[in-house]
């Protein structure tokens, strides 16, 4: 019993993201089979556009299907879901997703630290956040909660980052976990609650 | 940061003190919110929050401005104003009078770019667009057809991306960093509180905008929201809605017919 209730850890994992990032997906994303334990969720800075191409791109290199993001979408093991550009991404207590037109944080919307704040909140310790490359603070603030709620902190090691200020700024702020290059990223979301 | 508990205690108490309902709100973003709103104000804690909303009348106000999202623009999303401009209005054209209503319209961006299609559709003599908010104050700005110079450059190129071909900056008067839209606009525009919580249908509609509104409310206030729609609209009248939300999965869904893929449904006969 204990033995299955550790292997189940992980409920979600949310990764952000900004300049830089996509490259970095696009390169881990290929290399993942499906997850059936946990929800993947992407919160990546794109440009405000109603067109999806950023889930197109996603959903071409990935096999975990990825799952569309409208308000209250189910939020289910074994699938993959994106921010939409032009909202907030939030986490219901009920395992649905929520949306928000409110002011943008950090220049963003979406924002990473709202997500990772939210997720924090409804996810606790089943929660794993990695932060990738990215220009501006965003996701700082965010992985603090994902720490202060017991959840799991991974960042992106700035060197291999195309854009290292927003993992280094993510370093010097908080106590991550681990600190990894892609193949420790891919690693690590492969051996997530097994 | 205030707990999960304390919230339902202020959902209450508001309710009490106040007569609004926010009990059927989106739990993670009323939440943001109330805790932007207490940094923001500098409480020491959530005792003192809801104490000065028990009795201050005019903090109540403010926390009603301040949780309310009233983030909008002018033609938001372009592409669903091209699809407004060059299939909908065309067929509200046929109508010998046009009643429109813009359900939580906030400062009211979207209700002037509604005027704008109106008119060079040469339908504004005839058009009636009633614009409602839970939030007054908004509605004051609404009133004033006033928004900000700086955004008038973003709102061009939405207005163009949209289908316009006139110059944009012909429809406001720049002045002192403002640009004044005109009384012919305001004319045809009828501004009210309105609570999608608490308040009933008023008049009957040919096309209800309610654009990003419904993400705020959980699916039972969703589904009120949405008979209250049911029961303003026209027979073979058009309910829109902002680019995530969905009629899918509610009690209209039978009842009425998705325009294409857009977030545009018309009612059945």
């Amino acid at each position: 019993m204990e033995k299955e209730r550790i292997a189940n850890r992980y409920k979600v994992l949310i990764i952000g993201g900004s300049a830089g990032s996509l490259e970095v997906l696009m390169e881990l994303l290929p290399g993942l089979d499906i997850l059936p334990s946990f929800a993947i969720v992407l919160v990546l800075h794109r440009k405000n556009a109603e067109d999806s191409t950023l889930e197109e791109l996603i959903s071409y290199k990935t096999s975990i299907p990825v799952m569309d993001v409208e308000d209250k979408t189910a939020l289910l093991p074994g699938f993959m879901y994106i921010a939409p550009s032009d909202y907030h991404l939030l986490f219901e207590a009920d395992n649905t997703l929520s949306l928000d037109t409110s002011e943008k944080i950090n220049y963003s919307r979406p924002s990473i630290d709202v997500s990772f704040e939210s997720a924090a909140e409804v996810y606790g310790p089943g929660l794993a956040a990695i932060l990738l490359s990215g220009a501006n603070a965003d996701g700082t603030e965010g992985l603090l909660a994902v720490q202060n709620a017991g959840g799991t902190v991974i960042v992106q090691l700035p060197e291999t980052a195309q854009m290292p200020f927003m993992p280094s700024n993510a370093i010097s702020n908080t106590n991550p976990h681990y600190v990894l290059d892609v193949d420790g990223i891919h690693q690590f979301i492969t051996n997530m609650n097994s | 940061m205030i707990n999960d508990r304390e919230l339902e205690l202020l959902i209450n108490e508001v309710f009490e003190y106040h007569g609004f309902d926010f009990s059927g709100y989106s739990r993670a973003s009323l939440k943001r919110r109330v805790d932007r709103l207490y940094q923001l104000d500098g409480f020491k804690s959530v005792g003192e929050m809801l104490s000065r909303v028990r009795t201050e009348p005019e903090y109540f106000k403010r926390m009603i401005e301040e949780i309310t999202v009233n983030v909008t623009e002018m033609f938001r999303d372009p592409l669903f104003y091209k699809v407004l401009r060059e299939e909908i209005i065309p067929v509200l054209a046929t109508k010998p009078f046009i009643r429109i209503w813009h359900a939580g319209c906030a400062s009211g961006e979207e209700v002037y770019s509604m005027a704008i299609l109106l008119q060079e559709a040469n339908l504004l003599h005839k058009s009636l667009m009633y614009a409602t908010d839970i939030n007054p104050l908004v509605l004051q700005t609404a009133k004033k057809g006033i928004f900000p110079l700086q955004m008038m450059k973003q709102y061009s190129e939405n207005y163009r991306i949209s289908g316009g071909k006139k110059d944009f900056s012909d429809y406001y008067t720049a002045n002192y960093g403002f640009a004044k839209f005109g009384s012919d606009f305001t004319a045809k525009m009828v501004f009210s509180e309105h609570s999608l919580v608490s308040d009933g249908s008023f008049n009957e509609f040919d096309l209800i905008l309610c654009r990003n509104v419904l993400i705020y409310f959980d699916k039972e206030l969703q589904d009120r929201a949405f008979t209250l729609f049911d029961d303003s609209l026209a027979k073979l009248g058009y309910l829109a809605l902002g680019t995530k939300e969905t009629l899918k999965f509610s009690s209209l869904q039978k009842t009425y017919t998705q325009h294409n893929k857009d977030k545009i449904w018309k009612k059945k006969e």
